[in-house]
Parts: structure tokens; C-alpha cells; sequence
């Protein structure tokens, strides 16, 4: 309408959402202009990643009334990231996404403040996640999504009847892409399934069996791993493969190609070797862009409830025709991440040393090199050096006297555990319960009876 | 590489290089360029399309600072498509960047023919009657257009064209063309030369399970007056007799057997929806005919004679346990069958052109070939006038979706969409666009979507008064996060358009577009595509 005499503001368009009253909404949307301004002085997002997503969640953020936004993200900036993270240009490959993209980003839209952090996820102390009121994903690796998933339902707490304790509920929206396909959701620790409760949405990657590599490739995928998973070792035995190196790539390429002619195999290319040996996901422009776009969008509801919320996870795909599904996804009762805590009953005479030994050969948690910490206390942390020569002492006191002679309490321990073949970091909620201690719990229902 | 090639690498793993080629041949046309239009283009740049026309009248405001990357401050009260312009060419200095100061709506009106020099024309935020004007002249262009729009938390995308047809669709779930319900000779008798009660244990285990199929497919029928298994008993008795033949238990070859045994007993033929598009009324092969048109042609002829009802045969086997000896004689039998199969074709296409008058070379053997391979998977993709759609929609659609509970919310935001473009045309503002007046705007806006319906031929349907409210509530805002949303659609939408256009004479049509409308739903996601 040209003829518009609207109130020029900035938030002009935003504020038809904001700062009126409305009926498909959340219970606590409160309109006006303070819920405006809040929004722009008090909300303190984490955008997790620096990509393809996270260039698009900055922006989109930052034009959603959100102004206090950090980024975190350890890579450096690559020539092929420029066909789809909008934010990064040709003469700033080799720099920091996370300090690119919040310098461009906070350049065109004023009065945004973006904190740039490059380094890796597991760097940050856990306290350092919680000073967001939102964490935004937009990360391409399973073990990155389930490490801050692990965060931010560490920091969940339930009271006596096994209920979450709403202030203590991490908000996350998570976006992932592949090709023309992705999916958004939005987790509620404790109310609605983390990560973790669905995993299964998350099959490992089908590895090739070896002896297929080594005795009946048929495959050019076949000839490419076997030149990268056997032939490197025989030959380079004790030089690591370094994927980004192009003299390492190169020999694998050309390793492959003497298997395939040898075994009559075609399809070998270098595009593929990079492909297979690096696991490159195929990405664009406009699927980052659509799955980004309603992680944001569903990050301003979560702030605001200014309107329903996606409950709780959405699926997208535009390569035959366009399908978009919500699926209401239930919690895992049992889950090990968000659920109450894994319940441990240990003796009273436990000393810290001992409990951390149980750990490890515990079934269901098998956890090494473990750190614990007690409501924010470090009673024990395997790292940094000056930090474990402080705490080392505690090993040999008992975890009850610790942990303040409690008849039981939340502990929350961090270590690595085996996945798929793999190491990973995860952090783990433990209720201890300490055998043969009259609480203060039974003393009530003495009084109380 | 050349750095080009490696800036696209993560796309040129979806589409390859021909795919590549059509996107940057291409042209492309945008009307308005607020921020569905600004992220539309957006996505299109990065991707490398060949070179972009920005079509937009106004001057940047303050408002739009709060909703579109592509203006800034220093910008304000100059040209808005210069402004995003310049922007999108920072984005991608490979593509060709201009403007057009201009509003669409006149260009509509006084200049019909400046449409047809583009590729594609992608028009956002246009009203109702400029929609219809545009998609006339669009349509007679023979130019591809698609239309986007934002409007609070609801926004839709639709495509006009003609018609798109997919040789090369990727469906994800298409089963492995093997012929294990029908093989042909030479599968058979090199089915023969395997003894699956062979002593080695090593070769035991190596037989591809094509060929144990073929072999217990071929035992039962035998014993069954030559029919397959078809009952559940039958279909469960073939699959403990494959069981039976297992000599370990490390047996990956006789697994896989047991777990495809389903291609047995899948029906022989074409699929339905092959049978629809070869009984196409466009099938009549003359002189007019397209490329496409004139492949389905001889494609009927084949399946009615040489191919025994089915389709060539694709020629590729998946991966499968076995000695590479014997993967590598499997692949052969079959390429030399898909051979066989495409010469045939080829030989059809070349005396139907022969026919209509056209030279019998002027379709290449590429793209013969390709759609041979894909003939199965095959596409057509028709889209309806804007103007019959907005006057006579598909009444009985329409109903179903009015009473469907998936489906209400959807259809309730498209007839609103629509509603707001009468309402503004009647009250000169759209609803809710100024807070004075939202008070009588809900009850007009509930009567006007009423009569809207009510024309369409759904007397005494009505929409839920929540919706009609939130309607009023958007005002016509255009907000970053939905139009970055819709314009990702429109951008995709339009990437698989362009794969076709430029593969007008070559191979790489491999996306299906969207069929219908899609209506974006931001208050719950349950967005639909919907069939009027």
C-alpha cells in the first residue's frame, strides 16, 4: 500500500505482534511495549555454531527484537562455505566464523550486540551456558548436539514430586540440514524430549565391513576407504591421515583409482574421495534458510509467547514435491540426560575416589576421566592442572561429607564415554542416595504420621 | 580446482555440473523486493544463477531497518531495489546484478513485454488482482513464475507454469529396477551358472542374492504352475525355503535374499502413475509435440511391444554381498539389457520424429539415454491459471479441506490471504494495518472472508474466529523470520525449476517441484500444500 502513513519505526512490522493482544498466544503473553523493550534489554541468546545455520539465525535473530546474542563456533572460515553462509567473503577464508559473522552482522543492523566466541563447545565452563535464556543449535554433528543438550539439562532440577522446577528449564531450538531436507524442534528439558530421549532420530553412520574393503570391494566407495582406512596405515604406518591435508587426499584419490582399475570398479573421483573419506554433507542456501528461519521464529515464541509454540518437531522436504510434518514427540521417561538423575545408592563410608570408580563400571553410565561438581561446588576436576592439584585432596574424603551429610542430592559428574567407537564428552545428572541415613525426609513422615 | 568449482562444491554434490550450468544461465526477475523478495534472491545468489533484475518503486523507510538485512541506515529515503541490489552483489560478483526502479503494479499495466526477456519472474507481496494480470502474461510468455508472500505468521508460495515435466526425479524410497518378479533370458541363464548347494563355504557365501532370488523364484514356479508367491503362507514359505539353503551363519548374501525376497513378489508391469502419463492426451505425436512428449511416445510403444509391459530396464544394482568377479558379471548383464532396451527406444524416437517431420537427430542420444534409465520415475507436473484457480477453485478439495482437521487452519489462512486483498481493495488499507481501526476490522474482515466463500460456491461455511483475529492482529506485517522462511521456499521451489529449464536439451531434470499451493502456517507449523 503506498499510501501508508504508518508509525515509521523500526520494529514497525514487529510490532503488530508485540504490542497487541491476540488469541492463538501462550498463557503469559503479556503485550506492549515493555514486552518489546525486554525482549531487547533482558533475552540473552546463545547461537550454538557459526554456519550455514548459524550465519542465518544471527541474522534472523537480530532482526526478531533480540540484541543481546553471543555466537560460538571453532572453525575458521572456508572457500566452500561461500555458496550458502551469506555472512563470510571471498578475502575472509581463514578467519573465525564466529568473529566474521557477528563483525557483519552487528555492521548492518545497529543497536544489535553479538559476543563472537572461537573456540570448541567443551572449552566454556558449564556456567558459561547458563547465562542464556534460549540456546540455539545450528550444528551439523550428532556428538556437538548431544554435548550442549547435555548442558542445558544439567541445569535442570525437579522438586520433591519429581516435577521440573520451571526456572530451571534451558530452552533449546535445534535446526539441522542435509541437501533439501531438514527438521527444527524445540526442547523444554524436562517437559518435552531432549535430544537424547530420541536419539534413534540419529542412526549411526553405516560403516563398510573390512574385510568387503579388503577382499571384495565392488563399490567406488569400497576402493576409497580401503586405500584410506588400510592401504594409508600400510604404507604411511605412523603418520596420521590428516583429512585437510591435500597431499593426503590426494594420495588416497590416486590409491583409489589403482584398486578400482584394478578390480574393474568405475566412479572413482576426487570429488568423491573428499566426499567419502571427509563425510561431506551436501548443503544450499535455501534449506539453511527455511530450517533457520523457524528456529528463530520459534525462539521469539519461546521469549515471548506471542504466539502457539512448534510442538515439538518439524521435518522438511523439498527434494520430491514439498512435505513439512510436525510429529509431537514424547519424552523418554527413563532418559539418562533429562530425566530426574541416574539413581546411585552408595554407603555413607564411600569416599569420593571410590564413587568415581563406581562410575565407570556403572552399566548404564560407564563413564571415565570423570569430574564432579555438587550444587556448583567442584569436589573433583580432572582439568585444568590447577584446578585437580586443588581438588585432588578430596579423593580420599567421604562423598557424604561432601556432599554437606545430605541423605541424598543431585550431583552432577562430566567424563567421556564410548559411542559407536567413539570417545565422547557428556555430562550426567546423578541422584545419590546415601544407604542406611535417616533423612530429613523420613523424619517428616514420622512427625507427619 | 578452479576456486568457482569449489565454492560450489557442497551444492555440485546435489546437482552436478550441468545442473550448475542451468542456474547460471538462467535470469531472473524479482518484483518488490522487501524482505521475502531481498532472502528469495538471497539464496539464489549464493547458488550462482546467471543474473538477477530487481524490480521495486519505493524508498527505503525506517521500518524496513527492522526487517530486511539488505537495506541500512545510510540508506534511508533512497531506492530500495538499488539498495538490495547492491547488496546481493557483494553476495556473488559472478552474477549479473541490476535494478529497476519501478513499481511492479504499473510495470504489470504498461509494459507486458518487458517479462518475457527472463528465465523466471518471482513476485512477492503482490495483491490479488496484480497476481492474476501477471500470471496471464507469464503464462503467454511461456516465462515460469512463482509467487511468494508473507503476512504475519502466515505467508504462502505457488508456482504457474504450463506444465513440468521430471525425467530425472531422485526419489529416495524407488525400488532397485532388478526384474527379480520378471527376469529376462540372460538374467536367467546366467542365474544358471551358480549351484547354490555349491560345497565351498566361501563361494556359498558370495552368491549375490539377485541371484538366489532368481534361482528360488524360478524353483517355485516350477513346482507352482509357474506363479510367484502372492499369499502371506506363500510369501512367509519363500522365505524359510531361502532360509533352509543357509549354510552358516555368517551367510550376509542369503540375509539380504530374505530381507528383498519382497522384490519378488512385487507385480510385474507399470505403476500406476506411469499408466496415466502414457494414456496422456498429449501423447498424440505431431509436429507441435515437445521433446518429452514425444520420449513418452515411444516409450508407450515399447511397453506395449518389445519391453512385454514394462519400462526399459534402468541398468544399475545396488551394492550387495559378493566376489567382485561376480558383482562386476551382474553389473554387465544388466548394463547390456538396459542397452539392449535403450536401443530399442532410440530406434522408436528416431521414426517418430521421422513422422511428425522433424529431424530424426534432433533429440540427442544423451538424453535418451536418461530417460531410459529414469522412465519409471517419470513426472508431470500441470499448474491451473491463478485467475481459474481464484474464480472456480476445486469446490470438492476446497469442502474436504474446510471439514479436515488437518487441513482447517491451512485452508482458513488461504481464503484470508485472499480475504485481505478484497478487504484492502474495499477499505483502502488492509485489516489491522492501523491499531485505530482494529476493533471494526475483525467483524469486517469475518464478513468479507464469508462472501469470499460464499463466491466460491461454500455458502454458510465460516472460519474459526481466532484466525480471523490473528489476521487482523498481523496488520499485513512482513516479519524477517517468516518472510526469510517463505522466501526460502520460493528459492528452493525455484532451483528445481531452473534444473529443468535448462535441461531443455540435456539430462539433469532431477527434482520434482511442488505441486499446489503451499500455505505457511507460523502459528503451529501445520502448513499444507493444497490442490484448488
Amino acid at each position: 500500500m503506498a499510501d501508508a502513513s504508518v508509525q515509521s519505526s523500526r520494529s514497525r512490522d514487529l510490532d503488530k505482534l508485540l504490542l497487541r493482544p491476540g488469541n492463538l498466544v501462550g498463557p503469559r503473553f503479556e503485550p506492549g511495549p515493555e514486552m518489546r523493550d525486554d525482549l531487547q534489554t533482558y533475552a540473552r541468546v546463545l547461537v550454538v555454531g557459526a554456519g550455514g545455520l548459524g550465519c542465518e539465525l544471527l541474522k534472523d535473530l537480530a532482526l526478531s527484537g533480540f540484541r543481546n546474542l553471543e555466537v560460538i563456533d571453532m572453525d575458521r572460515i572456508e572457500v566452500t562455505n561461500l555458496n550458502r553462509q551469506f555472512l563470510f567473503r571471498l578475502e575472509d577464508v581463514g578467519k573465525p566464523k564466529a568473529e566474521v559473522a557477528s563483525k557483519r552482522v552487528m555492521e548492518r543492523i545497529s543497536g544489535v550486540n553479538i559476543v563472537p566466541h572461537f573456540c570448541r563447545i567443551e572449552d566454556k565452563d558449564i556456567s558459561f551456558y547458563n547465562d542464556f535464556n534460549i540456546i540455539a543449535l545450528g550444528l551439523d554433528s550428532i556428538e556437538a548436539r548431544s554435548y550442549i543438550n547435555s548442558v542445558a539439562c544439567s541445569f535442570l532440577e525437579y522438586d520433591s514430586d519429581n516435577n521440573p522446577r520451571e526456572e530451571t528449564i534451558k530452552p533449546m531450538v535445534d535446526g539441522g540440514t542435509e541437501g533439501f531436507k531438514g527438521h527444527a524442534r524445540v526442547i523444554m528439558p524436562g517437559i518435552t524430549p531432549c535430544f537424547e530421549c530420541t536419539i534413534w532420530l540419529f542412526p549411526p553412520q553405516v560403516k563398510f565391513p573390512l574385510c568387503t574393503l579388503a577382499e571384495t570391494p565392488r563399490t567406488a566407495a569400497h576402493c576409497i576407504e580401503y586405500a584410506h582406512l588400510i592401504k594409508w596405515n600400510e604404507v604411511h604406518g605412523g603418520v596420521a591421515f590428516d583429512p585437510d591435508n591435500p597431499q593426503h587426499m590426494k594420495w588416497v584419490y590416486d590409491e583409489a583409482v589403482k584398486r578400482a582399475e584394478l578390480f574393474g570398479i568405475p566412479g572413482v573421483t576426487y570429488s568423491l574421495t573428499q566426499g567419502v573419506v571427509k563425510n561431506i554433507i551436501p548443503a544450499i542456501a535455501s534449506t539453511n534458510a527455511i530450517i533457520s528461519a523457524a528456529c528463530a521464529l520459534e525462539t521469539l515464541k519461546i521469549a515471548t509467547e506471542c504466539s502457539k509454540t512448534l510442538s515439538n518437531y518439524l521435518t522438511y522436504n523439498g527434494a520430491e514435491g514439498l512435505h513439512t510434518k510436525v510429529t509431537e514427540f514424547e519424552r523418554d521417561k527413563d532418559c539418562l540426560v533429562c530425566g530426574p538423575g541416574v539413581l546411585i545408592e552408595v554407603d555413607p563410608s564411600v569416599t569420593l575416589q571410590k564413587f568415581i570408580d563406581l562410575l565407570e563400571e556403572h552399566p548404564k553410565l560407564r563413564l571415565s576421566r570423570v569430574s564432579v561438581t555438587h550444587r556448583g561446588k567442584n569436589l573433583y576436576m580432572q582439568a585444568p592442572p590447577v584446578l585437580e592439584e586443588m581438588t585432588r585432596s578430596n579423593l580420599s574424603l567421604t562423598l557424604f561429607e561432601l556432599m554437606g551429610k545430605l541423605s541424598k542430592d543431585v550431583v552432577n559428574v562430566n567424563g567421556t564415554t564410548t559411542k559407536n567407537d567413539q570417545k565422547i564428552s557428556c555430562l550426567r545428572k546423578l541422584s545419590v542416595v546415601f544407604k542406611g541415613i535417616d533423612g530429613v525426609t523420613d523424619m517428616d513422615t514420622a512427625g507427619g504420621a | 580446482m578452479a576456486e568457482p568449482k569449489v565454492k560450489y562444491d557442497r551444492q555440485l554434490r546435489i546437482w552436478g555440473e550441468q545442473g550448475q550450468t542451468a542456474l547460471e544461465k538462467s535470469s531472473i526477475c524479482l518484483l518488490n523486493c522487501g524482505p521475502t523478495g531481498s532472502e528469495t534472491l538471497k539464496n539464489l545468489v549464493l547458488g550462482g544463477v546467471g543474473s538477477i533484475t530487481v524490480v521495486d518503486g519505493s524508498k527505503i523507510e525506517e521500518g524496513d531497518l527492522g526487517n530486511n538485512f539488505m537495506v541500512d541506515e545510510s540508506s534511508i529515503g533512497q531506492s530500495k531495489a538499488k539498495c538490495v541490489c547492491a547488496f546481493l552483489q557483494e553476495l556473488n560478483d559472478a552474477v549479473k546484478a541490476k535494478f529497476i526502479e519501478e513499481y511492479p503494479e504499473e510495470l504489470i499495466e504498461t509494459n507486458p513485454s518487458f517479462f518475457s526477456q527472463f528465465t523466471l519472474v518471482v513476485a512477492t507481496q503482490l495483491v490479488e488482482d496484480s497476481m492474476i494480470k501477471l500470471d496471464r502474461i507469464c503464462r503467454e510468455a511461456n516465462v515460469m513464475l512463482i509467487l511468494a508472500r508473507s503476512y504475519g505468521l502466515t505467508g504462502f508460495v505457488r508456482i504457474s507454469l504450463k506444465e513440468h515435466a521430471v525425467i530425472e526425479s531422485k526419489p529416495e524410497h524407488f525400488l532397485d529396477d532388478l526384474r527379480l518378479n520378471n527376469p529376462w533370458p540372460e538374467l536367467k541363464s546366467f542365474a544358471e551358472g551358480f549351484d547354490l548347494n555349491v560345497q565351498d563355504p566361501v563361494v556359498h557365501k558370495h552368491i549375490p542374492y539377485v541371484i538366489i532370488l532368481v534361482k528360488m523364484a524360478d524353483e517355485w514356479a516350477k513346482s507352482h504352475g509357474g506363479a510367484l508367491p502372492s499369499t502371506r503362507e506363500e510369501k512367509k514359505e519363500f522365505k524359510e525355503l531361502i532360509k533352509a539353503r543357509m549354510v552358516g551363519q555368517d551367510e550376509d548374501n542369503y540375509k539380504e535374499a530374505i530381507e528383498a525376497s519382497f522384490k519378488v513378489f512385487a507385480p510385474k508391469g507399470i505403476s500406476s502413475d506411469l499408466q496415466q502419463i502414457i494414456n496422456d492426451n498429449c501423447i498424440e505425436a505431431d509436429s507441435n509435440s515437445s521433446d518429452f512428449w514425444l520420449l513418452v511416445a515411444a516409450l508407450k510403444e515399447f511397453i506395449a511391444h518389445e519391453g512385454g509391459g514394462e519400462t526399459p530396464l534402468e541398468g544399475s544394482i545396488p551394492d550387495m554381498t559378493s566376489s567382485t568377479e561376480q558383482y562386476v558379471n551382474l553389473q554387465n548383464i544388466y548394463q547390456a539389457k538396459a542397452e539392449a532396451d535403450f536401443v530399442a527406444i532410440e530406434r522408436l524416437v528416431r521414426s517418430l520424429l521421422k513422422k511428425v517431420g522433424r529431424d530424426s537427430n534432433s533429440i540427442p542420444k544423451t538424453m535418451i539415454k536418461s530417460f531410459c534409465k529414469n522412465a519409471r520415475k517419470l513426472k508431470v507436473c500441470r499448474y491451473r491459471l491463478i485467475e481459474d484457480e481464484f474464480n472456480s477453485p476445486n469446490l470438492p478439495e476446497l469442502q474436504k479441506y474446510l471439514t479436515d482437521e488437518d487441513y482447517s487452519t491451512a485452508v482458513g489462512i488461504y481464503i484470508l490471504l485472499r480475504a485481505v486483498d478484497r478487504f484492502a481493495a474495499n477499505y483502502n488499507s488492509f485489516p489491522g494495518q492501523f491499531d485505530s481501526a482494529m476493533d471494526e476490522d475483525v467483524p469486517r474482515l469475518k464478513s468479507t472472508a464469508v462472501g469470499l466463500l460464499s463466491d466460491l460456491g461454500c455458502n454458510g461455511a465460516t472460519l474459526a474466529e481466532d484466525l480471523i483475529n490473528e489476521m487482523c492482529r498481523f496488520g499485513a506485517a512482513e516479519l524477517h523470520a517468516v518472510a526469510a522462511l517463505v522466501g526460502g521456499i520460493a528459492s528452493q521451489e525455484i532451483i528445481k525449476k531452473l534444473h529443468y529449464l535448462g535441461s531443455s536439451q540435456l539430462i539433469t531434470r532431477q527434482f520434482v517441484p511442488m505441486s499446489g499451493t503451499f500455505i505457511f502456517n507460523g502459528i503451529d507449523h501445520k502448513s499444507q500444500l493444497l490442490s484448488l
